[in-house]
């Protein structure tokens, strides 16, 4: 950091010397080490950014056209979809762009969690992220209502009705969000506004996120830290070629859908204008959300505090509170990872018992997910209890354990020496 | 071998619970139909379309309206100005204030949006024993599985209800519709119209050719999105091949 390149092109030089923008730039893509042994899981992150910028730039394009009305919203969809010049590819685009969104930071999680990226000394990066994540969710939830279809309307009411869990100030805090009695049209107003908002302040939070990572370094798939300069390379080129790769892969996946399959991730209701008479048969969220849909109803009546007061015969704590409490709780419990997790060793690779553990959470996320998409009745509701309770026991209970008891497999001594070693 | 076949049926059932057919208690069989417009090549049959304006102004017109769209887009059915001019012109739009300060009515122009057979959705209801007419605008986008479920809700149904099932008044009895009684009445019957271009019009022919009108209009589209596509994965393809020979030969010396 402390030495200044030294540029040959005298504009480049003059600027640099007065604000070392393009010494920043060499410092920390050009010359910036990485860990030499990244795989392509490592491409995610970068990914990410990536669809971030085009969901900023298609969503601009997308507000010069739309209308923030209940009376029109729906009509000025469409008119962007049939009458704006490549109108239908901006929206299908947008649209699309947020499930890509969140696979490619759903993804880029799991990596973290397999390879122990939220270990000391990467805490806040980690938090950092999880607030993006939390940002995100809000982001998309808004947007999701911003079309004022037969899911915007009845999606927003489910999930601005939560707040009404909150004891005894719930109501208001309610009719504050709507900004009346019910979801109308100052609740799209005030969605758009902030729909508009919260992306710039995601932006922030991953420029806070990246500045972060380039103060730690990057982990890496062996979860060791870099020792001697055999251990990187630059990340001008060997990164930027290999992310390269990686992010022609995700385009042509990306392309596929948006124009071969661009509603895919929708449900049909949506293509229904709001009718605030009539709900729909059944009510889902979007994809992204349905692991949290199902942890949401998972909680029975009087089941958190059920112990102390179910004997009065009172309810304290509803199943909605609680499961409101519960949906929130999972997010919350990734901000407390860093110091449930104690072990030494960062990487799955060498933790056998912690390795097994992470592939049953994927599933158990996957289930969730299923559940989620279903009603809940019947078989769902057990299954759902069952993953529900998974999820936290995985983290208030397993991670900690394992990381005391477990005892790791050796690590390499470095990122560069293993391979010959590990063979021996 | 056992285990591939209880993995499978373990898939099966979750791909089962995915669809949603167990939530919904009965399962509705909609055959799927091999569209025009299916795959990554498909393109609309413009004959196919135009029958199927002709079935839907004569037929389904009377009650649904088609709000989203404007005569001027029956362009993309291939045809022409005068034909279109002379198509809206048989519809009557209320247009106004005049300089008198007045409204009045007018001849529709290729601009205006199709004009709905009622003003307001309460003389929709009124006309229609309390029942709405959807706005068919989205109908194969707004329903699972459109077009097949479009296709299937026009042929199916049935002059008399199984035994057993009780049918209300004024409702007809649909073998994919949800809960099998629908308000509306069959719409097509062998030679319900005489098609312009000699086609016979069975109820099957019929019933395909709305559908593809009715996909032509939720998705106007659709053609342009996908040779785009087409092109579009054709470029990434090429650039994927070459990415990869870039990264093996900057990497080269690393490994």
């Amino acid at each position: 950091m402390a030495t200044k390149t030294e540029f040959k092109n005298p504009v480049v030089r003059w600027v640099d010397d007065r604000l070392p923008v393009f010494t920043y730039l060499d410092h920390e893509y050009n010359q910036f080490p990485m860990p030499r042994n990244l795989n392509y899981w490592w491409n995610f992150g970068a990914l990410a950014s990536v669809v971030l910028i085009l969901m900023i730039l298609t969503g601009i394009m997308l507000a010069m056209q739309y209308t923030p009305h209940v009376d029109y919203a729906f009509e000025s969809v469409e008119r962007i979809m049939r009458d704006v010049n490549y109108g239908w590819l901006l929206r299908y685009l947008h649209m699309n762009g947020a499930s890509m969104f969140f696979i490619v930071v759903y993804i880029h999680m799991f990596r973290g969690l397999y390879y122990g990226s939220y270990h000391a000394p990467r805490e806040l990066l980690w938090m950092l992220g999880v607030v993006i994540v939390l940002l995100m969710m809000a982001t998309a939830f808004m947007g999701y209502v911003l079309p004022w279809g037969q899911m915007s309307f009845w999606g927003a009411t489910v999930i601005t009705n939560l707040f009404s869990a909150i004891p005894w100030v719930g109501d208001v805090i309610v009719t504050w969000l709507w900004g009346g009695f019910s979801v109308d049209n100052p609740t799209l107003n005030r969605f758009y506004a902030l729909h508009y908002l919260l992306p710039f302040v995601i932006f922030a939070v991953v420029a806070l996120h990246v500045i972060a990572v380039h103060i730690t370094g990057s982990n890496n798939p062996k979860g060791i830290d870099v020792q001697v300069p055999r251990d990187t390379v630059t990340f001008h080129p060997y990164f930027t070629a290999k992310d390269s790769v990686g992010l022609v892969a995700f385009l042509l996946f990306f392309s596929a859908v948006v124009f071969f399959a661009p509603n895919v991730f929708g449900e049909p209701d949506n293509y229904i204008k709001a009718n605030p008479l009539q709900t729909p048969p059944h009510i889902v969220p979007e994809w992204y959300f349905l692991p949290f849909y199902a942890i949401l109803r998972a909680v029975p009546d009087n089941f958190i505090g059920g112990w102390v007061t179910g004997w009065m015969g009172v309810t304290f704590v509803s199943a909605k509170l609680a499961g409101v409490i519960a949906m929130f709780g999972s997010i919350a419990v990734l901000f407390l990872l860093p110091w449930l997790d104690r072990s030494k060793v960062r990487s799955a690779r060498y933790r056998p018992v912690h390795n097994a553990f992470f592939w049953v959470f994927l599933v158990d996320c996957f289930v969730l997910g299923w559940v989620g998409a279903n009603p809940a009745e019947g078989m769902f509701i057990w299954i759902g209890r069952v993953a529900t309770a998974w999820y936290f026991v995985h983290f208030l209970i397993i991670i900690p354990l394992v990381s005391m008891i477990e005892t790791p497999r050796p690590v390499p001594a470095s990122i560069s020496e293993p391979v010959l070693k590990e063979k021996a | 071998m056992r285990r591939l076949r209880s993995i499978a049926v373990v898939l099966a059932m979750f791909a089962a619970g995915a669809t949603g057919v167990w939530a919904a208690g009965e399962k509705i069989e909609i055959p799927d139909r091999d569209w025009s417009w299916n795959g990554p090549l498909g393109s609309f049959d413009r004959a196919e379309l135009q029958r199927g304006l002709q079935v839907y102004t004569e037929v389904c017109a009377s009650c649904h309206s088609l709000r989203l769209l404007a005569y001027r887009n029956l362009a993309a059915l291939g045809y022409g100005e005068e034909e279109i001019k002379a198509y809206a012109a048989n519809y009557e739009v209320e247009d106004g204030p005049n300089d008198q300060g007045e409204m009045f009515l007018r001849a529709a122009i290729p601009s205006d949006r199709f004009v709905p057979p009622f003003a307001n959705e309460q003389a929709a209801r009124a006309a229609n024993n309390g029942a709405y007419p959807p706005d068919l605008s989205l109908m194969t986008k707004a329903r699972k599985n459109g077009a097949n479920y479009v296709f299937a809700l026009l042929t199916g149904y049935q002059d008399e209800p199984p035994e057993g099932f009780q049918l209300m008044d004024g409702m007809y009895y649909n073998k994919v519709f949800p809960g099998h009684q629908i308000a509306m009445a069959p719409p097509l019957f062998e030679d319900g119209v005489e098609y312009a271009d000699g086609t016979e019009a069975t109820v099957e022919r019929m019933a395909a050719d709305t559908t593809a009108f009715l996909a032509w209009a939720a998705e106007p589209e659709l053609e342009d999105r996908k040779s785009m596509g087409i092109w579009v994965l054709s470029v990434l393809a090429i650039l994927f091949v070459m990415t990869v020979a870039v990264k093996r030969q900057v990497w080269s010396d690393v490994h």
